[in-house]
């Protein structure tokens, strides 16, 4: 029995080195100490104030930008093989609507029957990734393969995952997460995660403006509001275009609307690289690059447009019109700028990508910085108070005993921190109510073994063997509790969370904890009040 | 010191009492629910947006109302609460309802534009400190200071600045500050810093703690995870119970569980508190819990089957719980004591979660004794009844009855 005392002993110890380690390291002051448990506790976004976003990415603006694209391609090739065609359309997807992303189709009539063929071949050869149907001889529909489709989609996700990360980058943080929330190909959710962000305003600027960014033909304008360019048009706007409003710059207080093609030339998706610069007259401007293929199309449109005006559309507002000089290839510059700030912005906007499609807020909580404050404090007194109760009442209840349940309660504690700590597990405000109700719960396994001892000794056992008994006998009663418990709290991570999966969490863990506490540690505490007294008749109990 | 020694009580005979206690409660509950039109939600479930705004004297309700009823931007109703809470001082809960997702975020911004409009001062230029960031602070006084020749280093300012904004977050100011005067304590700070400070900006009389919103999508979604955990987790237990026992103790357990959350949600709807997420967590813990108790009952059955095996169920049964009587009230007790310390000093966030354990545990503690045993008595008084009474196989039936159901409930 000593050595076997001693082998436990030694576990014991060496658990709580590992696990005062894990939660202090090696401090070399009082404030060191301090310094090391704040960085190794890891708090939630309700502890520490925060921003937690869910963003919708509406997957059908890539679907029709990618259709769009594929359209205007589509003309081209049957311009060049002298293939007639009347119109060739797309339809209009809906924000807050991804499921109009299976919808999205193009529409072409008026193929000449007689070259129904020679169209079938191009299409077939050069678009392998949509399937064409014949609506009767002379009209067709195209739209995506499904395996292609949900490629696009998930394609769709991950990019605007990538983007928003770099964006979020520009806010300095330690600690951040973007990542893809549901199931990926049937949800389209992104979690933003944005822990001691004190100015959630300045994280949603950056993240959800210039959500798609275009660069379109302008056809006339500027007009001074919306009313006046649909009277100027006879209330009809021509097929093909839109309206679309100028951002007010600075002094320049009015707006101005511009009619512009609805079809981008060049989307965010050609967009290479961006600097800001200054030209010869230290006037600010943007430098940008486009993909080879980007570069070819703008080459040819701008070739064919020397003396338009296009516009730089970013979220469907006008950052800039500018007026065709030259062809542009791959390069150019947007100049007019008004100041180095915008010009910058504009650059950063264009080089971390502008997002494949839009975002939609679908969920935000933030916790300002005071209430995180407010919560720990909450959470530390009622721990204590929770916690001094309890110890005053098992001193009482159970005397000398209750010093051990005492104990093993502190080691259970101490090792729950440790796990959190070494697990990177993230203390959230129903966290530390997991603490609090471990602690009580804890209590409880304590109390089953006492109350087995007592009982073993009212029916005239020894003390030895009714403290052998009393754990031996409630050993099975502990574990089905334990797991009970811990089967409900698995439903909880899994259908959980944030907030209500750290609880979770550190329940969990309590539990598992406690039943190294309650009974191991407990049992060999008691081996050392019993070691070599085993005429021993009285228990403190 | 000891408080239930060898206890002699009849649970199982005088069990109709609490049975019906329990059936006027739970229709109590019911009842409730049906004159208030169903749960009350909190926004997790119901969508919406929720501001919780700090107020530094009582916040004016009226005022506030006037305000968002008047500014005409924001679609739907809009409530102003204050909370109730005494934890927390001059809080007010504003909450516009369930839009769709993009009229939300329009709602968030009007919302916060109209709490400016009307409480502070937007047009005077000046920066409110109580709703700045460290980055807007440091770069609002970086000029100025260097004009009024106040002399600061960069990593200087960087640090007065977290030294003031900290102070401010930490109680008991929590995030507002009301004279700067609060401030001239701090290290750091001197009569150049201080005179750019009031300079500068201003002191709003309010502060947003917390911006909740939720869209009609997450919501549902919430909802149903909610529903499907709680399921799953019973149907679990059950499972667990019914290999470890036998399949009656675990339909019992369940059915006492079950029992318990629909008394505790009764009580929210009779108490007017709100279900949220976590209110879940504190559900899904209770049942644990409440199976906790209900199988240490059962433990001390299935081993006194083995011991006493002439004796009838019933008395059986009355001896397992008054053997286990101490543990169960120390247990719910200490557990007890530490759930009500959270609903004394756990402050306005954990205070639903508190509320449903506190009023889980004692329904738990209660439902294992007073619904777990009878149920499976009924059952078994059911079962070996009818096989007494088959004719064909009297004899056989009689002697198998005696011999099998002691046994069988042990594994």
């Amino acid at each position: 029995m000593k050595n076997n005392l001693t082998a436990r002993t030694v576990i014991i110890v060496v658990t709580i080195l590992i696990c005062v380690f894990g939660i202090i390291d090696f401090p070399k002051s009082g404030a060191d100490l301090v310094k090391n448990f704040k960085d190794n506790i890891r708090l939630g976004l309700d502890l520490k104030g925060g921003t937690h976003l869910v963003l919708e990415i509406q997957v059908q603006d890539a679907v029709k930008a990618d259709a769009d694209q594929t359209a205007e391609h589509l003309k081209e090739d049957l311009k060049k093989q002298n293939i007639a065609w009347n119109s060739m359309d797309t339809p209009d997807v809906r924000v807050g609507h991804v499921e109009d992303a299976d919808n999205v189709a193009i529409a072409i009539k008026g193929i000449p029957a007689t070259q129904s063929s020679a169209f079938r071949g191009i299409v077939s050869e050069r678009y392998t990734t949509y399937i064409l149907t014949a609506l009767n001889s002379t009209d067709y529909s195209m739209r995506l393969k499904p395996t292609d489709l949900n490629d696009l989609k998930v394609d769709t996700v991950k990019r605007s995952v990538d983007t928003i990360g770099n964006r979020i980058d520009q806010l300095g943080l330690a600690e951040k997460s973007v990542q893809q929330y549901g199931k990926a190909g049937s949800k389209f959710e992104v979690l933003v995660q944005l822990p001691g962000v004190d100015d959630p305003a300045r994280a949603r600027e950056l993240i959800g403006t210039a959500a798609v960014l275009e660069i379109c033909d302008v056809k006339e304008g500027p007009f001074p509001s919306r009313e006046g360019a649909l009277a100027q048009k006879g209330g009809i706007l021509p097929m093909g275009t839109k309206l679309v409003r100028s951002k007010p710059r600075g002094a320049q207080d009015g707006e101005q609307w511009f009619l512009v093609a609805k079809t981008p030339v060049i989307t965010g998706r050609e967009m290479r690289n961006a600097r800001p610069g200054q030209d010869e007259f230290r006037k600010w401007e943007t430098n940008f690059s486009l993909s080879q293929d980007g570069g070819r199309r703008f080459g040819r449109y701008t070739e064919a447009n020397i003396g338009n005006k296009l516009a730089v559309v970013l979220d469907n507002q006008i950052v800039s019109v500018a007026t065709i000089q030259s062809k542009i290839e791959d390069s150019g510059r947007i100049t007019g700028l008004g100041s180095e700030e915008e010009s910058v912005d504009l650059s950063r906007y264009l080089r971390s990508g502008s997002l494949p499609a839009g975002v939609q807020y679908n969920e935000e909580r933030s916790i300002g910085p005071s209430l995180g404050a407010d919560s720990i404090h909450a959470g530390l007194v009622a721990g204590i108070a929770g916690l001094l109760a309890v110890i005053a009442v098992m001193l009482i209840y159970y005397k000398r005993s209750g010093v051990n349940a005492v104990l093993a309660l502190a080691l259970n504690t101490v090792i729950l921190l440790a796990a959190v700590s070494y697990f990177h597990a993230v203390l959230t405000l129903p966290g530390i109510a997991g603490i609090i109700l471990t602690i009580g719960m804890a209590v409880d396994s304590n109390v089953l073994i006492f109350e087995r001892i007592r009982e073993e000794l009212r029916s005239g056992k020894s003390v030895i063997a009714a403290v052998d008994n009393g754990f031996s006998k409630a050993w099975w009663t502990i574990v089905d509790t334990h797991v009970t418990t811990m089967v409900s709290c698995a439903f909880l991570f899994l259908f959980g969370e944030g907030p209500v999966r750290g609880f979770a969490v550190t329940l969990v863990i309590g539990l598992a904890a406690n039943v190294f506490t309650a009974v191991f540690v407990s049992q060999t505490i008691f081996g050392y009040e019993l070691a070599g007294r085993r005429q021993l008749t009285e228990l403190s109990i | 010191m000891e408080l239930f020694k060898n206890t002699n009580y009849d649970f199982l005979g005088k069990k109709w009492p609490f049975i019906i206690a329990s059936l006027v409660l739970t229709v109590a509950g019911g009842v409730s629910i049906l004159m208030q039109g169903g749960l009350k939600f909190g926004i997790d479930f119901k969508g919406g947006t929720l501001m919780t705004v700090k107020f530094s004297a009582k916040p004016p309700l009226e005022q506030i109302r006037t305000a968002f009823a008047r500014s005409g931007m924001i679609k739907g109703e809009v409530s102003v609460q204050s909370f109730t809470d005494p934890g927390t001082q001059n809080e007010v809960e504003i909450g516009t309802e369930l839009v769709n997702e993009r009229q939300l975020s329009a709602n968030r911004q009007s919302m916060e534009e109209v709490l400016a409009a009307t409480f502070a001062q937007p047009g005077s230029g000046k920066l409110d400190l109580n709703g700045a960031s460290k980055d807007t602070l440091a770069s609002r006084l970086r000029d100025p200071l260097a004009r009024n020749n106040v002399a600061m280093a960069e990593p200087q300012l960087q640090k007065v600045v977290a030294d003031i904004l900290d102070f401010r977050d930490t109680p008991p100011r929590s995030g507002l500050v009301t004279d700067f005067s609060q401030l001239s304590s701090l290290p750091g700070i001197n009569a150049g810093i201080m005179s750019t400070l009031k300079q500068e900006c201003y002191l709003a009389p309010y502060t947003v703690k917390k911006t909740e919103m939720v869209g009609p999508k997450v919501g549902a979604e919430l909802r149903n995870k909610a529903v499907l955990a709680t399921l799953y987790a019973l149907a679990g237990m059950l499972a667990y119970i019914a290999f470890r026992f036998e399949w009656i103790y675990g339909l019992a357990a369940v059915i006492a569980v079950f029992h318990d959350t629909l008394i505790t949600i009764g009580l929210f709807s009779i108490f007017h508190e709100e279900i949220s997420m976590t209110v879940i967590a504190a559900l899904l813990t209770l049942v644990g819990y409440s199976m906790n108790d209900t199988i240490v009952i059962f433990d001390r059955i299935r081993e006194n089957l083995k011991i006493m095996r002439r004796e009838p169920l019933e008395s059986l049964m009355n001896k397992s719980v008054n053997q286990t009587l101490s543990r169960t009230i120390m247990s719910a007790g200490l557990t007890f004591l530490t759930v009500v310390a959270l609903f004394i000093w756990g402050g306005p966030v954990l205070h639903t979660f508190s509320f449903a354990l506190v009023c889980g545990i004692t329904v738990g503690t209660y439902s294992s004794v007073f619904i777990a045993s009878p149920i499976v008595l009924f059952w078994h008084n059911y079962t070996d009844g009818r096989k007494r009474t088959a004719p064909v196989l009297a004899a056989a039936a009689r002697t198998d009855a005696a011999r099998k159901s002691p046994s069988k409930a042990v594994k």
